[in-house]
């Protein structure tokens, strides 16, 4: 089979190029395969995250040609050959090394985030169908691709006033647990500037777990917000006793 | 103690954030110990996140029958009743209090129609015993833990590989290792450490494991003194994919077989009929394994060298939503729709059941203050695991383990680091940038793989046996003139040469372990010796360390007192 001809980033914060490699082909393989190829054979020290190889740990993370993408899901013959294939670090992430980017900051929004409370008394007995629509966010593997497409995040460089895409899965997730019992209202309106998202759904396009993050995760919630907040009575309410509805 | 070099210091250490450190963690930090974990990705990416078909416990949700002595006795002919059977007792018995637990911790499993936690069926298990979330139940653990650690505030060390413990006489007192972001070296100073650092099927060509599963703590272990037990099972898993080469070793999870898949071969016969007609597809996986393997030698294989796995006849819908991630690797990876045809699998190396041997109780190793836990220990899988009895061993041993390293702390005194010990552990990581000349690590890591492959693989003999070792010996010599190039900014052939030595290591004691035991039991096959042996059958495989040599010595296995005896020769309900 052919070779394809990669070109991929190498460098570090202080900056870097695009360096070209040749790689021969074989049947199915992806991105990732041809990185390692190139460890392998030409450069031992080039710098790639990477555990499943199978789109379960979201470690993979980079942008394909720009597109951002899992290099272990992307296959080498949906890619046109006759040019060279870009592979560069995600853009919304300081790089720290080739391929390589600090993501901490994504763990630091996390922490802010109280975790799952149950209600007082509550029966440990769920229906499928209530357990379903929350499945659907804790399918996120963390590439935090959604977040280095996210133009508030990307080009408006908000990330000490919103929490972005990845984190509002994760709260409603927790929001819409069927026996959760607090409300993170106001964590998502003020600390997180849910606000901020204007529903232009890149987030949804590039997740690879196919999780509705906009339609299912991200309108519910600012829902909740302006309930918990616009609607007089359930301010009160919530005043009074600081919990969510059900 | 040398000032230059960063330290931490916490009561207790814990190496490894995947299941069994995370479950550690959370407890030592209850015990009101300060605990750091660290782990050589990032927080979530652990092997534990990858699991896919569920937790064993006897939770008897849905068939009623079911008890922790049902499970037991499972567990233990599972492992062909070389297990250390308290260890297996313990687990049955506190399984289904870690898995509501983890319910209450925010896990969401799949339920059954009056809402408790749904079980599936999983080979070698007498019950529908699996709790699950589809196919991705290691992802729900693994989040579930993490963000209950961090919420607790356990502090996390990312992205940091630890290459010595380092001690203080007899016992530990802390372990040595580098940033890879940054390449600096770091020093832990820890009263109690914890290894939680999983496997070693890196070092086999064809395997389900990431680049973390160099065997790194049960090498660290041994350096330090401690002993190895069961070194020579591993388990080879029956279902890896075989096509595309990319992909070949990927798991497929015994799940497609739990919810009505089955396995022909390419003259569309179920040969599980003639291996073990009883159970048949679900039957344990060592047989399984041997049985695909000896499908495809003997000329019944599929075109690309497997057997063919087929559940096509359940409904579309269903197996989309029993097994999404299946239906998406199987789609995107191999243009195959596993809803219309069948899947090619073959054996792929899976899981070590051997590792650091621990006392039942407390999980703690030969060493003083050092424990061990989940893929890294050994005792409660004997020679052949059990599905879902992995995630299950993380949540019952991964808290006693924390318990234990947490009493630990609490009851000795100070300990020092010895700044000699650091030295010598910052020259061994310097040396292959500062050699002129020298191999590049991949080579000799492709050739310890296909070294494996050949001679340690699923079927074993002395002649092949033997091979391996002196193929090890070898690639040692190489390992020792290794160089690398670049700087030490994240550089994963750097990283690679130090991985390299630790599945060097763990790969002599497989290779050893596997020469001594005479007999074929569980894992183990040995086809010039293919029966059990009776006094094999009492006796475990030990592997230490005396000066710079390997050490091996067989242990005899503790009587089963009598109550559990009789659960055992109980035939099933
Ligand atoms: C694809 C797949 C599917 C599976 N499915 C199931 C299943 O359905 N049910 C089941 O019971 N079991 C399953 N297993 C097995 C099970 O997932 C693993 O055995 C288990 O998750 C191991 O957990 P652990 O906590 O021991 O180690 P891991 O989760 O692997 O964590 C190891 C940790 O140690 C760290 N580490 C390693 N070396 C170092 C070092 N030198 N310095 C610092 N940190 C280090 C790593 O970074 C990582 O954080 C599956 C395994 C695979 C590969
Ligand atoms: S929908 Fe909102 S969160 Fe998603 S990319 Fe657009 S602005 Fe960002
Ligand atoms: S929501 Fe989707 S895109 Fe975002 S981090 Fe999770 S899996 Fe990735
Ligand atoms: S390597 Fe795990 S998602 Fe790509």
């Amino acid at each position: 089979m052919p070779d394809a001809t990669f070109k991929i980033f190498r460098g570090d914060r202080g900056g870097g190029k695009l360096v070209e490699y040749n790689v021969p082909i074989a049947t199915g393989m992806v991105v990732l395969d041809a990185l390692h190829y190139i460890q392998a054979h030409q450069a031992p020290d080039l710098a790639v995250r990477w555990n499943c190889k199978a789109g379960k740990c979201g470690s993979c993370s980079a942008e394909v040609n720009g597109r951002p993408r899992l290099t272990c899901k992307t296959r080498m013959d949906a890619l046109p050959l006759n040019e060279p294939i870009t592979v560069q670090p995600m853009k919304s992430f300081p790089v720290i090394r080739d391929l390589v980017t600090d993501v901490s900051w994504n763990y630091r929004v996390n922490r802010m985030i109280p975790p799952f409370t149950p209600r007082a008394d509550v029966e440990w007995k769920m229906d499928q169908r209530d357990v379903d629509r929350v499945q659907e966010f804790r399918k996120c593997i963390e590439c935090f691709l959604c977040q280095n497409v996210c133009h508030v995040l990307r080009d408006h460089d908000k990330g000490e006033q919103f929490g972005g895409p990845r984190f509002f899965v994760r709260i409603a997730g927790l929001e819409m647990h069927p026996l959760d019992g607090l409300s993170r209202t106001d964590l998502l309106k003020d600390a997180l500037g849910i606000g901020l998202c204007n529903i232009t759904k890149c987030c949804t396009e590039v997740c690879p777990e196919d999780i509705q993050i906009t339609d299912n995760a991200i309108i519910p919630l600012k829902e909740r917000v302006v309930d918990d907040y616009y609607d007089p009575v359930r301010w009160f309410l919530r005043k009074l006793k600081g919990k969510k509805r059900k | 103690m040398n000032e230059k070099f960063e330290t931490h210091e916490h009561d207790v250490l814990i190496i490894g954030a995947g299941g069994a450190g995370l479950r550690a963690a959370i407890e030592a930090l209850g015990q009101g110990a300060t605990v750091a974990v660290v782990c050589k990705s990032l927080l979530g990416k652990a092997h534990t996140v990858m699991a896919e078909g569920g937790i064993a416990a006897a939770m008897a949700n849905v068939d009623e029958a079911d008890d922790w002595r049902t499970h037991f006795r499972d567990t233990m002919r599972g492992g062909k009743f070389l297990n250390n059977w308290r260890m297996a007792q313990i687990h049955a018995q506190e399984a289904p209090e870690r898995v509501r637990e983890l319910e209450q911790w925010g896990a969401l499993f799949d339920r059954t129609s009056s809402g408790d936690i749904l079980q599936r069926a999983f080979g070698g298990h007498t019950f529908k015993r699996l709790c699950h979330v589809g196919d991705r139940t290691g992802l729900e653990m693994i989040r579930t833990l993490q963000d209950r650690g961090v919420n607790l505030g356990i502090d996390v060390y990312m992205e940091c590989a630890i290459t010595r413990l380092l001690k203080d006489g007899e016992r530990v007192s802390g372990a040595f290792g580098y940033w890879r972001e940054t390449g600096r070296f770091v020093v832990f100073k820890a009263k109690s450490i914890v290894i939680a650092t999983g496997g070693i099927g890196k070092a086999w060509r064809i395997t389900s494991n990431s680049w973390e599963y160099t065997g790194d703590g049960m090498a660290l272990a041994y350096e330090a003194g401690a002993e190895l037990m069961d070194m020579e099972f591993v388990q080879f898993h029956p279902t890896g994919m075989v096509w595309p080469p990319g992909v070949q070793g990927i798991l497929v999870t015994e799940a497609v077989r739990g919810e009505g898949g089955v396995l022909r071969n390419s003259e569309g016969e179920r040969f599980m009929e003639r291996y073990d007609p009883e159970k048949m597809d679900l039957s344990t996986r060592d047989v399984v394994a041997r049985a695909i393997y000896t499908e495809v030698r003997e000329g019944r294989g599929t075109e690309h060298g497997g057997a063919y796995l087929d559940i096509s006849h359940k409904p579309a819908e269903y197996v989309k939503r029993k097994l999404p991630s299946m239906y998406h690797q199987f789609r995107e990876l191999a243009d195959v729709d596993i809803t219309q045809g069948p899947m090619e699998v073959g054996p792929t190396c899976h899981y070590m059941m051997g590792g650091i041997r621990v006392e039942a109780e407390t999980a703690q190793a030969t060493v003083s203050g050092l424990f061990a836990v989940g893929e890294a220990a050994a005792g409660l899988h004997g020679a052949n695991r059990l599905g879902g009895n992995s995630l299950s061993d993380l949540l019952v041993f991964g808290r006693r383990a924390g318990l234990g390293a947490a009493e630990h702390a609490k009851q000795s005194g100070p300990v020092t680091i010895d700044g000699e010990e650091v030295l010598e552990a910052t020259r061994e990581m310097l040396e292959p940038f500062e050699r002129p000349a020298g191999e590049s690590p991949y080579n000799i890591h492709r050739d310890l793989q296909e070294a494996m492959q050949n001679y340690v693989g699923i079927f074993r003999n002395e002649d092949d046996l033997t091979k391996g070792l002196s193929e090890l010996d070898s690639l040692k010599a190489r390992a020792d003139r290794v160089r690398v190039e670049g700087s030490r900014l994240f550089n994963p052939g750097w990283h690679l040469a130090r991985d390299l030595k630790a599945m060097l290591t763990v790969s002599e004691a497989v290779a050893r372990s596997a020469l001594a035991r005479k007999e074929s039991r569980g894992a183990h096959s040995r086809i010039d010796y293919p029966s059990y042996d009776e006094d094999w059958s009492r006796q475990n495989n030990v592997i230490l360390r005396e000066g710079d040599e390997m050490k091996l010595k067989q242990l005899h296995i503790t009587e089963t007192p009598d109550e559990l005896r009789q659960i055992l020769a109980e035939e099933k309900s």
